[in-house]
C-alpha cells in the first residue's frame, strides 16, 4: 500500500511538473519571434551528405555562390510536404533554383516520394539530426528560407507553400537579388 | 434579446451548479442531510438550463444573426442551413458551450437515472461532478462569452472554414464532445467513491456504462474525424499523428483500459487501484487534450491563432481538477485496498497485462506530443512524427493484441495452460503461417508483416470465446466483447493491407489520356468549370474501369470558397468491397496539362469499418447491462413488494 501511496505522490509531482512546464510555455513569446531571429544573419556553415542518389549534397558554401535561391526544408514523412509539392513545381519552372534539406529521411523513401511526387530540388542534403534545420531556425517541416547569393537569410516562409504563396516567394526571391546579377 | 436569454439561462446554470456542489459536499456532514435533498433538483434544473442556452445559440447561428460577435465572425447569410447549424460548435465559444452542456446534462442523467449507489457517494458524485462543471462555466462566462453582442452588426459574416464545411465534420466535434466529456461522469464516480471510501464493486458497475457510452462516443469520433482527414484534405492518409489527434487518442486509450478494469473490479472486486487511476487518467486525458488544442501552444508553429489568456484560464482548471483528484487519491489509497487476490495466468491477469499495455501506449502518444514542447524549453526545436510513433506504440500494442486473442478464453481467478492448449497452439499455427506466407509471396515492411499476423489472430482469437455457447443464449455483454475485438482485428488488418499495399500515381495528364493505378485504369474525359451556393470549381471527369469491369465516372473537384476565400481539393473515390480507389484533381500546368492524383488502396476502408465494428460491440455491451440492470432493479422491487403485502397479510 506504501508502494502504492508513493507511486501516487509521484504521479502528482509528474503532473504538477507537466502543468508548469505548459504554463512556463503559455507565458513565452510565441514562434514569430523566433522565426525572425535568424533572417538578415548568415547561415552557419555546414556540410550535408547527398540524401538521395543522383543529386548532390549540400554545403552552406552552394548557397554563397552569388545566386539567391530557395532552401525547402521537408522530409518524404512529412504529409503537408506533399502538398506543396505542386507549387515547388509553379517556383522551379518560373526559374527558381530550389535546393534542399531532408529531415531524418532514408534514401528508398526519398526516392520514392519523389517518384510520387516529383523531384523539384537541384541538391538535397541529409540533415540526419535536424542539426542544419535547427541552426537556420526552422522549428518544423515543411518551412521554405529564401537565402541571397551571399549566404543570407532573407524569409522564412512557415508550413507548406500554398497556391497564394508563390507569388510573395517569387518576390522575396527577386527582392533578394535574383535576375539582378545575372 | 434572445441573446440575452441565452446569456441568462447559462448564468442561472451556473448558479445551480453552485448550489449542487454545496448542497452534494455539505449534505455528506451530519446534520445537514436536509440540504442534500436540494443537489438532484439542482442537477436536474442546471441540465435544463444549460440545454436552453445552447439551443438559443443554435437558434442565433440559424437566423445568421449578426449583432452577436460570434455569429458575425464565424458565419454567413450565404451558407447552406445545415452548416450554419454546425457553424455553432465548429468555435472555440460555441465548442466550450456544447462541453458545457454535455457535462450538464450527463450530471442530470445520473441524477435521474442512477439508484444503484450508496446515497452518500451518489451525493458526493454530484458535487465533484458540479464542481468540475463551475470551473468550465467561469471559463465559458468570463474568457468565452458565446452570447457578446457588437456595437453595430456588419452587413456580412465572415463565413466559416470551407474546410469545416463538410457534412462528416458537421457532426465529428459533438460525437468526441460527447465521448470527452462522458468520462468527466468516470472522473466523478471516482471522486465520489473515494470521498466516501466506497470503491466497491457496486461503484465499478454503476460506473460501467457511463464508461462504455462515452467510450463507444470517443470511438466513432475517432473513426469518423480519421475518415474526414482522409477524404476532406485531400492527403489519402488516414493517421498523421497530428496532435489534435492524439488529443482524441489519448482518453480514448485510458477509456479503453478503465472499461477493462471496471470489468474486473465489478466481477471480481480486484483492480481498485487501478480502475481508480484510469477514471482520473481518462477525464483528464480529455481536459489535456482540450487544453493542447484550444490552447494552441503545440499547434503554433504552423499557424493557429493563439490565446495565452484562454489557455491560461483552461491550465488552471486543469491543474485544480487533476492536481486534487489525484492528491485526494494519494491521500486515500490506504482505503482503496488490494482487492481479491488472483494468479498470473487468468483473466484477471491478462486485463493486467492489457492495462499496463494500453497505459504505456497513452505514455509513448502523450511523450511524442508533448515532447517539442519539453525541448523547446530548453530551446532545442524538434519535430516528432510516424517515425517515432508507429514502431514505439507498435512494440507495446502488437504483444497486447495477442493477450487480447487468448485472455478472454481464460478463467477467472486462476487457470492452468493445458486447458487453453489447444486453442493457444491453433492461434500461434495460424499467426506464424500468416506471417510464413506473407513474408514469402510479398516484399512487405517489418510493421505491415507483423500487423497482418497479428491481424489475423485476432480476428479468429476473437471468435473462439463463441464455441460451445448457445449463441441465442449468449450475453448481449459477451457478444459486445466478441464484435469489438473483432472489429480490433479487421481495423488492423485494414492498417496493414494500406500501408504494404497501396500504390500512388502523380501525373501530369491530357484530356484524353490513360493512367494505370494498381488494377484500374482511369482516363480524363474532361475538366469544366461548376458552381454551388458558396463556391466554384473545376470538375474534372475521369472514367475509371476495375481490371475489366464496367467504367464508372469520377468528378474531383478543386474548389474555391470566396467566404472566406480558400481553396480544397474535393476527392472522388470509388469504394469496392476490397479498397478504395482515391481521385484527387490538382492544379493545371502551363502547358495545360492537369495534375491528378491517383491512390489505389487496397482494403483501407476496413479500418473505419473496424472501427464502426468496436463502437458497435459496446453499444452491445451497454444496451445488455442496461437490460439486466433494469430486470435486476425489477426483480428486486416485485420481491420487496411481496414481502410487503405477506407482512401485511401476517
Amino acid at each position: 500500500m506504501n508502494r502504492l501511496r508513493l507511486f501516487l505522490w509521484g504521479l502528482v509531482a509528474a503532473a504538477l511538473a507537466l502543468f508548469g512546464l505548459f504554463a512556463y510555455q503559455l507565458s513565452q513569446p510565441k514562434d514569430e519571434f523566433i522565426q525572425s531571429a535568424m533572417i538578415g544573419k548568415t547561415i552557419p556553415p555546414f556540410d550535408l551528405r547527398p540524401a538521395v542518389e543522383g543529386l548532390p549534397g549540400l554545403s552552406s558554401a552552394d548557397l554563397a555562390d552569388g545566386q539567391p535561391k530557395l532552401v525547402n526544408v521537408f522530409a518524404s514523412w512529412c504529409i503537408p510536404c506533399r502538398v506543396e509539392a505542386p507549387q515547388l513545381e509553379a517556383l522551379r519552372r518560373s526559374g527558381a533554383p530550389i535546393v534542399a534539406i531532408a529531415i531524418r529521411d532514408r534514401p528508398e523513401d526519398l526516392a520514392q516520394f519523389f517518384a510520387t511526387y516529383g523531384n523539384p530540388f537541384s541538391a538535397v542534403g541529409a540533415d540526419d539530426v535536424s542539426a542544419v534545420q535547427l541552426s537556420i531556425g526552422s522549428s518544423g517541416v515543411p518551412e521554405t528560407f529564401v537565402v541571397d547569393g551571399r549566404g543570407v537569410i532573407r524569409y522564412q516562409h512557415i508550413g507548406e507553400i500554398r497556391p497564394e504563396h508563390v507569388a510573395l516567394l517569387q518576390a522575396k526571391l527577386a527582392e533578394a537579388g535574383m535576375g539582378a546579377g545575372a | 434579446m434572445i441573446a440575452e436569454f441565452g446569456l441568462v439561462c447559462l448564468w442561472l446554470a451556473a448558479a445551480l451548479a453552485g448550489l449542487q456542489l454545496v448542497a452534494g459536499l455539505l449534505g455528506l456532514r451530519t446534520g445537514w442531510e436536509g440540504l442534500a435533498v436540494l443537489t438532484r433538483p439542482a442537477a436536474l434544473l442546471q441540465a435544463l438550463l444549460c440545454l436552453v442556452s445552447f439551443l438559443t445559440l443554435v437558434v442565433l447561428f440559424a437566423r445568421t444573426d449578426l449583432s452577436v460577435a460570434l455569429v458575425a465572425a464565424n458565419s454567413h447569410s450565404a451558407k447552406p442551413l445545415i452548416f450554419k447549424l454546425s457553424g455553432t460548435w465548429g468555435n472555440h465559444e460555441g465548442s466550450m458551450l456544447l462541453w458545457v452542456t454535455v457535462m450538464s446534462v450527463a450530471g442530470g442523467l445520473i441524477a435521474s437515472v442512477e439508484r444503484r449507489l450508496p446515497e452518500r457517494t451518489m451525493l458526493a458524485t454530484l458535487g465533484a461532478q458540479a464542481f468540475v462543471g463551475l470551473g468550465f462555466y467561469a471559463f465559458l462566462l468570463f474568457a468565452s462569452n458565446p452570447f457578446e453582442r457588437l456595437a453595430s452588426a456588419p452587413p456580412e459574416g465572415n463565413g466559416l472554414n470551407p474546410l469545416l464545411q463538410d457534412i462528416g465534420l458537421a457532426f465529428h466535434p459533438p460525437t468526441l464532445y460527447i465521448g470527452y466529456v462522458g468520462l468527466s461522469v468516470a472522473f466523478s464516480f471516482v471522486v465520489g467513491a473515494l470521498l466516501t471510501r466506497q470503491v466497491t464493486p457496486d461503484f465499478a458497475k454503476a460506473m460501467r456504462p457511463w464508461v462504455l457510452g462515452a467510450w463507444m462516443f470517443l470511438t466513432v469520433g475517432i473513426t469518423a474525424g480519421s475518415y474526414w482527414a482522409y477524404y476532406e484534405l485531400g492527403w489519402g492518409g488516414w493517421w498523421f499523428w497530428d496532435p489534435t489527434e492524439n488529443a482524441s487518442l489519448m482518453p480514448w486509450l485510458a477509456a479503453t483500459a478503465l472499461l477493462h478494469s471496471a470489468s474486473v473490479l465489478a466481477a471480481r472486486d480486484a483492480l481498485r487501484a487501478w480502475t481508480v487511476m484510469l477514471g482520473v487518467i481518462a477525464f483528464s486525458m480529455s481536459m489535456v487534450g482540450t487544453f493542447l488544442v484550444r490552447s494552441g501552444i503545440l499547434t503554433s508553429v504552423h499557424a493557429f491563432a493563439v490565446d495565452p489568456e484562454r489557455g491560461g484560464f483552461i491550465l488552471a482548471l486543469l491543474a485544480i481538477n487533476i492536481g486534487m483528484a489525484l492528491a485526494l487519491f494519494a491521500t486515500r489509497a490506504g482505503t482503496v485496498a488490494e482487492g481479491e487476490r488472483f494468479s498470473v495466468f487468468s483473466r484477471e491477469g491478462a486485463l493486467v497485462i492489457n492495462n499496463v499495455a494500453l497505459s504505456a501506449i497513452l505514455g509513448v502518444v502523450l511523450l511524442g506530443t508533448l515532447y517539442p514542447l519539453l525541448t523547446e524549453a530548453f530551446d532545442v526545436r524538434v519535430s516528432v512524427g510516424p517515425p517515432y510513433f508507429n514502431p514505439v506504440t507498435a512494440i507495446f500494442a502488437l504483444p497486447m493484441l495477442l493477450v487480447v486473442a487468448v485472455g478472454p478464453l481464460l478463467r477467472w481467478r486462476g487457470d492452468n495452460l493445458a486447458r487453453v492448449r489447444l486453442p493457444v497452439i491453433l492461434l500461434a499455427v495460424l499467426g506464424l503461417a500468416v506471417l510464413l506466407g506473407v513474408w514469402l509471396a510479398s516484399d512487405v515492411g517489418l510493421l505491415p508483416l507483423l500487423g497482418f499476423a497479428v491481424a489475423a489472430v485476432v480476428v479468429v482469437g476473437s471468435l473462439l470465446p463463441l464455441k460451445g455457447r448457445n449463441l441465442l443464449r449468449l450475453p448481449l455483454a459477451t457478444w459486445g466483447m466478441v464484435v469489438a475485438h473483432f472489429g480490433v482485428g479487421i481495423a488492423l488488418f485494414g492498417m496493414a493491407a494500406d500501408t504494404a499495399f497501396q500504390t500512388e500515381r502523380l501525373v501530369a495528364a491530357d484530356v484524353g489520356d490513360v493512367i494505370e493505378v494498381g488494377p484500374w485504369t482511369a482516363r480524363l474525359e474532361s475538366v469544366a468549370p461548376v458552381a454551388g451556393p458558396n463556391w466554384t470549381a473545376l470538375e474534372a471527369a475521369i472514367g475509371v474501369r476495375h481490371g475489366d469491369g464496367a467504367e464508372t465516372m469520377t468528378h474531383p473537384q478543386a474548389r474555391s470558397f470566396w467566404s472566406p476565400p480558400t481553396e480544397t481539393s474535393e476527392v472522388s473515390l470509388v469504394t469496392r468491397w476490397n479498397g478504395q480507389l482515391y481521385v484527387a484533381l490538382g492544379d493545371q500546368a502551363q502547358d495545360g496539362r492537369w495534375q491528378l492524383r491517383l491512390w489505389w488502396k487496397p482494403f483501407v476502408t476496413w479500418i473505419w469499418y473496424g472501427g464502426l465494428l468496436i463502437a458497435l460491440g459496446g453499444a452491445l455491451a451497454l444496451v445488455g447491462r442496461v437490460v439486466t440492470d433494469v430486470r435486476r432493479r425489477r426483480a428486486t422491487s416485485l420481491i420487496a413488494r411481496r414481502r410487503d403485502t405477506a407482512e401485511v397479510a401476517a
